[in-house]
């Protein structure tokens, strides 16, 4: 008998409506997971236990009545930097240790409205800044294939959580690759949508301009279900998109006969690891058989990408992180005037690698300087959004490597932030050109840790990026698990 | 000895009384307990967004449409930053580049002469919270506790910022008047300078009359009073003209108005190192102002003041009296009311402005609470005409209307006003004047008309007042001419 925790969403939910099993059985076997893993994993920083059994209660009683929608009853993580009436959320932060939020994020609400059940909190590099979840205050995040690496970041805790079966899915936010990096070092599916398509409101900021909200899952039809239930138009966020939602899971099984697939030739040569560049190069081959229109192309702005990343990505944060004041909420270090105590809280609430962004941030805004690096890094996205669009003239979607190495060691990239900056090279670029992206696990390396693939596309390109990761997984036939995970996953 | 000229540019924060907050669904309400109209936006709170507020969007269009700017197609929003513990995000949602307004101009009178003062920019920013610090020095240096209110915090402002154009305190003060005139007539706010809702920066520096070049300017931040503003701005002028003579510099600095003392003080010099690290906010979109809407906010422009004492002026109001009419609205009312129902309009405006405000003032009362309307105000208007009433009479009739005694003739033949125009009973009470002083009529005959004056005070005493003295003058002259 298959553990409930080692179900996909699509199978938890055939069985829930089948009456095999209850929402409160399968929040029992997440927790049972929990319980056995998080003493190595420490991939929560919250359980919401009884929040978690009384929205399983509710599901139930709905399911019993008929409810059709496709997560009710689906036990399911939230990276903590999304907020939570309530729940205490810290982003991973001494800052905002304690603080239990008076309202909840659009994306949180709509999940409580698709009947999901929110187990806990995840963890995460300190306000999503990191490549490793080594940021986070509260501790790291290990990897569940192997507990001396990192399970990637900043979404490590969500992306570790679905791996080993402590959620059946999760939700991470992705500034410069921070679901899909993590996903492809755990071996889980994880999707930054287009920018605008879930709403931000309540998603504690890193970066305004290159933050989303994305899911994270065991395969693709399920990153596309959880995805389904939070996307569309909010009126609390300006910036969100008021179209026409793309159809996600439409064509998941319309396989890739012509459709044409462009391979981005910055990203498949130097500093990256040779065994995930052959695991890339045979999954562009498989999909050629399949019937796929292969073309190699350039992006030359991409080369750019990473610098102007490191300075529009901070500015934005000097700005955003400022409200953590001790005035209003979390953590207070008392001194001697206001300024002292604001300079205080500030210097011993944030961690140094979000001291270092924030500083960063602030010299690249300070006049003088302003237009050699701020202004020059926003010239660079105008050319690398020009860049891809000029790409999505010849090709339907765009393939790499999703991460350039698999999982790197607990504490090899610390002493070095550049090193550490590099885990996000093939990743970044989407964010600042605002389309999507996503992560579908390939295969293994020789150390049995999983390689990632990502399939990016043109802005609301989801139709068509999901239809093409589907058949990457399917072409796959990835069916490894974590050593942690106490079974197999059932074949679909 | 130099010819100083000053020059002075005018920064104005107008608060708009919109129905929710400039970001957020808050109601704009200073009444309220400390910190009950806020939420997780205004407040800063982890993960909450701004979303821009159009009834404020219009109203500062309204604003820049009223002063004659362009409205800007596209115009973005800036994050200034600096910390400061009443200013939540510890930036504030402000505009930089491609304001929403540019290019304007206001006409003001000084001293009767007609003078423009160019308008740079009319732009967007949100207020921020009240700090009440408690202490001895009531600063935030050395205060002992801070106490915040976040109410204010978000609440929509409008920046009008002008050109140096202005010479003298009196224009600076004839200019804050002219705005805070539009402002009202716009409806977008009550301008009241004595609770903030409207506060002026001041941009001054001097220079040798003839020269271009600009001479160091200070600024004096946060005028709360017109009267302050002429006397900040004069004193201001007084000081550096007294320092340069003097073969000293002008340093450039924020100064403080010690209303008290009459003098400014010089603020904390860091200003001029301050940096707010400008750039656009990425929350939110950069906002679109098309041709139709710019139609939509011009279609809604109302009279605006200058326009209206023209129009007065033209109905026969002197320059004054229309003056103070559009700057009381209500009386404004009245008095195009009465005017359009074919009361004369310089006898209408005079006795608005002086019978009536003065009623108005000793009773402390509104014009509604009194019995006073336009037709009651026709009817006396009427009533001079067809010779009812003497001018002196109808004073006190529109006192008694005023008090709520009834209408004009009512309170007139109750109190036995009217005029006689009856000319025999008029001539009769002439004839037996002329009568009792027959050396008077001499005089009159022989050519000294001196006395024709005293004869009509005696008719007028011996009628009680009720004869038109036009009348009488015409009688006795009549007879003496005989």
């Amino acid at each position: 008998m298959t553990d409930l925790a080692d179900l996909t969403i699509a199978q938890a939910t055939a069985g829930l409506h089948a009456g095999e099993f209850t929402a409160i059985d399968l929040l029992d076997a997440v927790e049972r997971r929990a319980a056995v893993t998080e003493a190595e994993l420490h991939a929560y920083l919250t359980l919401d236990r009884e929040g978690a059994r009384s929205a399983a209660h509710a599901a139930d009683e709905a399911i019993k009545s008929g409810d059709p929608r496709p997560l009710l009853g689906i036990p399911i993580a939230v990276k903590d930097n999304m907020v939570t009436r309530g729940v205490e959320t810290t982003a991973g932060s001494q800052i905002l240790a304690g603080w239990k939020p008076p309202y909840s994020g659009t994306a949180v609400l709509r999940l409580e409205e698709s009947g999901a059940v929110m187990v806990g909190k995840t963890n995460l590099d300190e306000f999503a800044m990191g490549s490793s979840t080594e940021n986070s205050a509260y501790g790291p995040t290990r990897n569940p294939w192997n507990t001396d690496t990192v399970p990637g970041g900043s979404s490590g805790g969500s992306a570790a959580v679905v791996a080993v079966g402590s959620a059946l899915g999760a939700f991470g936010s992705d500034t410069g690759g921070s679901i899909r990096q993590p996903a492809s070092l755990t071996g889980t599916v994880g999707a930054k949508p287009t920018y605008g398509l879930v709403s931000r409101y309540g998603l504690i900021a890193f970066a305004s301009s290159l933050d989303q909200i994305g899911p994270i899952a065991r395969t693709v039809p399920d990153a596309a279900t959880l995805l389904e239930a939070v996307v569309g138009w909010d009126p609390l966020d300006a910036t969100s998109y008021h179209g026409d939602v793309p159809a996600i899971s439409r064509s998941l099984n319309a396989g890739v006969a012509g459709i044409r697939v462009g391979v981005v030739a910055e990203l498949i040569g130097e500093g990256i690891d040779p065994e995930v560049l052959a695991a890339t190069k045979a999954a562009v081959d498989r999909l050629a058989d399949a019937g796929a229109e292969i073309v190699e192309l350039s992006l030359p702005a991409i080369e750019y990408a990473l610098s102007a990343y490191y300075l529009i990505a901070p500015a934005e944060c000097s700005a955003n992180l400022a409200r953590f004041d001790g005035v209003r909420y979390g953590l207070r270090v008392d001194g001697s005037t206001t300024e002292e105590m604001m300079a205080r809280t500030r210097a011993e609430g944030f961690g140094p690698e979000v001291t270092r962004r924030i500083l960063l941030g602030t010299y690249a805004l300070s006049a003088g300087y302003y237009d050699a690096f701020y202004g020059q890094a926003q010239r660079v996205r105008t050319l690398l959004r020009r860049d891809f669009a000029e790409a999505y003239e010849q090709v339907d979607v765009l393939v790499s490597p999703t991460s350039p190495t698999t999982a790197f060691e607990i504490g090899s990239k610390t002493t070095d932030p550049l090193t550490m900056y590099l885990a996000d090279i093939c990743t970044i670029a989407t964010n600042l050109a605002g389309d999507p992206g996503i992560s579908v696990p390939i295969s293994l390396d020789k150390e049995g840790l999983p390689i990632g693939f990502q399939v990016m596309a043109p802005a609301l390109g989801e139709e068509v990026m999901f239809r093409v990761a589907a058949e990457v997984e399917r072409l796959a036939e990835f069916t490894a698990r974590p050593k942690l995970a106490t079974s197999k996953v059932v074949a679909p | 000895m130099t010819d100083w000229e000053a020059v002075i540019g005018l920064e104005t924060h107008v608060e708009l009384q919109t129905n929710s907050k400039m970001f957020c669904g808050c109601p704009v309400d200073f009444g309220d307990e400390p910190n009950t109209a806020v939420c997780p936006v205004c407040l800063a709170m982890p993960g909450a967004l701004p979303v821009p507020n159009e009834q404020a969007i219009e109203g500062i269009l309204s604003i820049g449409e009223a002063l004659d700017c362009t409205l800007t197609e596209r115009s973005l929003f800036y994050r200034k930053n600096y910390f400061y513990p009443d200013l939540p995000k510890n930036y504030q949602i402000s505009q930089y580049t491609f304001p929403l307004c540019v290019d304007g101009r206001l006409d003001v009178v000084v001293d009767g002469e007609p003078t423009t003062v160019g308008i740079t920019r009319v732009h967007m920013e949100e207020d921020t919270g009240k700090s009440t610090h408690l202490g001895e020095s009531g600063r935030i240096h050395g205060a002992e506790n801070t106490l915040l209110d976040f109410n204010r915090a978000g609440v929509p402002l409008v920046e009008v910022v002008s050109e140096p154009d202005i010479r003298s305190p009196e224009q600076a003060r004839a200019y804050g008047v002219e705005l805070q005139r539009i402002v009202r007539a716009l409806g977008v706010s009550d301008a009241r300078l004595e609770e903030g809702s409207m506060r002026f920066d001041a941009n001054i520096s001097v220079r040798p009359v003839g020269t271009h070049e600009l001479g160091t300017r200070t600024e004096v931040k946060n005028v709360n009073s017109l009267r302050s503003l002429q006397r900040t701005i004069a004193h201001e002028i007084e000081r550096q003209i007294e320092i340069l003579e003097a073969g000293g510099s002008i340093h450039q600095e924020t100064r403080h108005w010690d209303e008290a003392k009459g003098v400014t003080r010089s603020g904390r010099t860091k200003e001029e190192s301050e940096d707010y690290r400008y750039f656009q906010d990425p929350d939110l979109l950069p906002l679109y102002i098309d041709a139709q809407w710019r139609e939509r906010v011009a279609a809604r422009r109302p009279e605006l003041p200058a326009a209206k004492r023209k129009r007065y002026a033209g109905l026969g109001a002197d320059r004054r009296t229309a003056e103070l009419l559009v700057d009381a609205g209500d009386l404004a009312v009245l008095f195009e009311d009465a005017v359009a129902e074919g009361a004369d309009a310089r006898n209408v405006g005079i006795w608005l402005t002086g019978e009536v405000v003065r009623y108005l003032r000793s009773e402390d009362v509104d014009v509604a609470d009194t019995g006073l309307t336009a037709s009651s105000l026709v009817d006396l208007a009427t009533m001079i005409d067809e010779g009812d009433l003497s001018a002196t009479a109808a004073k006190d009739v529109l006192a008694s209307v005023l008090a709520g005694e009834g209408g004009p003739r009512e309170v007139a033949e109750a109190r036995d006003l009217l005029q006689i125009s009856d000319v025999s009973a008029i001539e009769t009470e002439v004839s037996a004047v002329l009568h009792e002083h027959p050396e008077a009529l001499e005089k009159i005959r022989s050519g000294d008309s001196k006395p024709i004056g005293f004869l009509v005070g005696q008719v007028m005493r011996s009628t009680g007042g009720k004869a038109d003295p036009r009348m009488v003058q015409d009688l006795i002259r009549r007879k003496a001419g005989g």
